[in-house]
């Protein structure tokens, strides 16, 4: 396999002429946008990452399961373009918990899509924390179930716990898992209900995609294109006439007092271009669009581009992870494939001021997998099978995404020293957690305790406030609101400074809940494109 | 447990026989430590050597060694970068044979071969494709051995898991209970 990054030189990266529209960013918010806006208008999409080859997915797979590479080298993530800073509180691990390329971080992600629940987006009322959304759940329906049907969402009508909705999920759920079937047992002696996952993945052939077969692998990578990401989108953009340009770094938005008018970029022959357009969509990341908006400061925003509130990249936020793990003394059948099949979302609404919103998972990948094992330790033949089939077989663990809320200390910022290979100076992610997320966790952890004590598990491992790390969603540094003092973002996701500047991604989102949030993101692209498509008529 | 075509077919899918070209596992630029290209032991030679290694690393109870690391490897040694990897790494292992047991590893009985894998420090190695001697031997003949196992059905059964990762084994298996 060669690295995409040898890749490739040779393409036309010149600038469109007459664009209508620059999407900034080729994940699943800026391919949507620029998939819905393809037909009808001159689309450039400008993506920092490469364009990969899926015909290495395989040989990505193996990378995936060989000690010899760690997880940002699946998709080579990492280097000096990658370089950043990490001075808060908690370290943040940022080049694992992001892809740049054509497809953007879904080439690597879970694809858990569930909707927020109505009250995530009245924290403030509703649990006495936090801002209220400037939107309400009500002004999303046909949104998500349009971002559902993009995705090719498999899910059920079986959680009790879920916002209303409409009409059935694209597909089918996927089935319980054996180990779910023996957790379900406790949860009813404890009276938790279990249900199904929406996965966008694939429990049946979907949009010219295959069903899922099985490899295990979906995170990082799914060889076989059932797990949903976001190429989908932008090829079916390009295959509409949009302009894809690939490996085109934006490092500078170049504007008059209340308009962008072109996206500099440079491309890997050190050229500089200038895409001008009459809308821009910032769909590059919640770390790098407040990077990008620092980095196009000028004598007239001397704090950065769209920073009259000053707000632009305070409030990141990201989930937390709460685990409990354990050995039971039967067979588990783990690791067979590498998704979720049964969550509890009962404790969700339950948050309050003390205790935010938290969801359970139950693991079907818990322990060890034999072949990563195999791979690993001093010795071979029998004594070799027979280590394997003493770690493999009876493990269990459910874990638990937790929200943190949005504090002005912790934010993404520049980092005053370092710069990149192209001399840009790199994001700082100055995490700051909050102890309302600890609390949370600890209770989490509770229930997850209870929940392997009431399987007769032996509990052999605990993620709690200590040891906790995040999901890698990256939240809040470009907050939506009404009131230009106090948000960057309208309740359209258009800057409030900048006319013509959108924002597509979970960066606007006021506070998180406790979803994993690239379904609501995905309906939030599409409301920005219906918004662009309706500035440009 | 006997190997089948099925499982040799079933690890090509998992690790995937992709055509790519030179790519940064190419081992040529790693030092001067292996042999010189035009020195390489050719695809006949290849196969027995990891035959003999494959009966070390793989459990007594698995059968059919020989035509599974065959099918395997036909396809692995087809892979540009990989296969000069592998192909050194077989070099390694037959040069140390011959200077330490005068005799090449085929030739060797199975406590020897396995010494030779323990004297050259495999065992103890972390794969690296771009790393010391033992690191890349490990990486390119021992690993990939195991791998090509232990991703197979056949493999996955004898630890107790049908559908192990990396093998496309459908969403059936996750469902069953122990049989
Ligand atoms: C390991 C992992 C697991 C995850 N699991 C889940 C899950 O189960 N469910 C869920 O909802 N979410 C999950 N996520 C999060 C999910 O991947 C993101 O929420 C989603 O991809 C965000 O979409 P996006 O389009 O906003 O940004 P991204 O997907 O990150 O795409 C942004 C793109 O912008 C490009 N870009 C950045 N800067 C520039 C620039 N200056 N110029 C040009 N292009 C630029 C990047 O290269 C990148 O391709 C997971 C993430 C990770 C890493
Ligand atoms: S288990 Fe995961 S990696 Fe495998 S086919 Fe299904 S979605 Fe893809």
């Amino acid at each position: 396999m060669t690295e995409s990054a040898n890749r490739g030189q040779e393409r036309d990266r010149s600038p469109v002429p007459n664009a209508d529209v620059c999407v900034i960013g080729a994940g699943p918010a800026g391919g949507l946008v620029a998939d819905s806006l393809a037909d009808e208008h001159e689309v450039v999409v400008l993506e920092a990452g490469p364009r990969f080859d899926e015909a290495d997915r395989l040989e990505r797979q193996e990378r995936a399961i060989r000690p010899a590479y760690d997880r940002p080298d699946v998709w080579e993530m990492g280097g000096e373009r990658d370089a950043h800073a990490a001075s808060g509180e908690w370290f943040y691990p940022l080049n694992h918990a992001r892809v740049k390329g054509i497809g953007g971080s879904t080439l690597h992600w879970q694809g858990m899509v569930m909707r927020l629940h109505e009250a995530d987006f009245n924290s403030g009322t509703e649990r006495g924390v936090g801002p209220d959304w400037p939107i309400d759940y009500a002004d999303l329906p046909p949104y998500y179930v349009a971002a559902e049907r993009e995705l090719g969402v498999a899910g059920g009508a079986d959680n009790p716990f879920a916002p209303p909705r409409e009409q059935p999920h694209p597909m089918p759920a996927f089935r319980p898992s054996y180990s779910d079937s023996l957790f379900a047992e406790a949860c009813n002696e404890l009276g938790i209900a279990m249900h199904s996952v929406p996965n966008a993945r694939n429990s049946e052939p979907y949009d010219g995609r295959s069903e899922c077969v099985g490899y295990g692998t979906c995170q990082p990578v799914c060889p076989s294109g059932a797990k949903y990401d976001a190429t989908v989108h932008v090829e079916s953009a390009a295959e509409q006439g949009a302009t894809v340009i690939d490996r085109a770094r934006v490092e500078q938005l170049a504007h008059d007092a209340d308009s962008i008018r072109a996206a500099t970029y440079t491309t890997p022959d050190g050229a500089r271009h200038r895409q001008e357009a009459d809308a821009f969509v910032l769909a590059c990341g919640g770390v790098e669009i407040p990077r990008l908006l620092f980095m196009s400061d000028s004598d007239q925003f001397p704090d950065g581009l769209a920073n009259e509130s000053g707000l632009v990249g305070k409030y990141f936020m990201d989930h937390l992870f709460a685990g409990v793990g354990g050995i039971l003394d039967e067979p588990t059948r783990q690791n067979h494939v590498g998704f979720l099949t049964s969550e509890s979302h009962q404790f969700y609404d339950d948050a309050g001021e003390d205790i935010g919103p938290f969801k359970l998972e139950f693991f079907n990948y818990a322990g060890p997998s034999p072949v990563e094992l195999a791979l690993t330790g001093e010795d071979w033949g029998d004594d070799l099978l027979e280590r394997l089939r003493s770690e493999y077989g009876n493990h269990v663990a459910v874990g638990a995404l937790v929200e943190q809320l949005p504090r002005e200390d912790s934010y993404v910022g520049l980092a005053p020293e370092r710069t990149d290979d192209r001399g840009n100076r790199v994001p700082d992610v100055h995490w700051h957690v909050g102890d309302r997320a600890l609390r949370t966790i600890e209770r989490a952890n509770e229930i997850q305790r209870s929940i392997l004590e009431e399987l007769g598990a032996e509990v052999t491992w605990t993620v709690g406030p200590d040891e906790t790390g995040p999901a890698y969603h990256h939240m809040g540094t470009t907050r939506m609101g009404t009131d230009p003092a106090d948000s960057v973002v309208d309740p359209a996701c258009r800057t409030h400074d900048l006319e013509n500047c959108w924002i597509a991604s979970s960066s606007v989102f006021p506070t998180g809940g406790a979803m994993n949030p690239t379904l609501t993101i995905a309906a939030l692209a599409l409301r920005v494109a219906d918004a662009v498509d309706a500035a440009l008529r | 447990m006997e190997l089948s075509r099925r499982d040799a077919v079933a690890a090509l899918a998992a690790l995937g026989i992709g055509a790519g070209a030179v790519g940064i596992s190419q081992v040529g630029d790693s030092g001067s430590e292996g042999p010189p290209e035009a020195e390489l032991p050719d695809d006949a030679h290849v196969e027995a050597v990891a035959v003999a290694v494959a009966e070390v690393l793989y459990p007594s109870a698995v059968t059919g060694v020989d035509e599974f690391v065959s099918e395997f490897l036909s396809a692995r040694l087809s892979r540009e970068g990989h296969s000069d990897g592998v192909r050194e790494a077989v070099a390694t292992v037959d040069d140390h044979a011959q200077q330490w047991h005068g005799e090449q590893y085929v030739n060797l009985d199975d406590n020897t071969r396995d010494r030779v894998l323990r004297e050259l420090g495999t065992d103890t190695a972390e794969e690296d494709p771009e790393g010391t001697v033992a690191e890349r031997v490990r990486y390119y003949l021992v690993n990939d051995l195991l791998l090509a196992l232990y991703a197979s059905p056949t493999g996955g059964e004898l630890v107790g898991i049908e559908n192990p990762q990396g093998h496309p084994g459908g969403t059936d298996t996750y469902q069953r209970g122990p049989q």
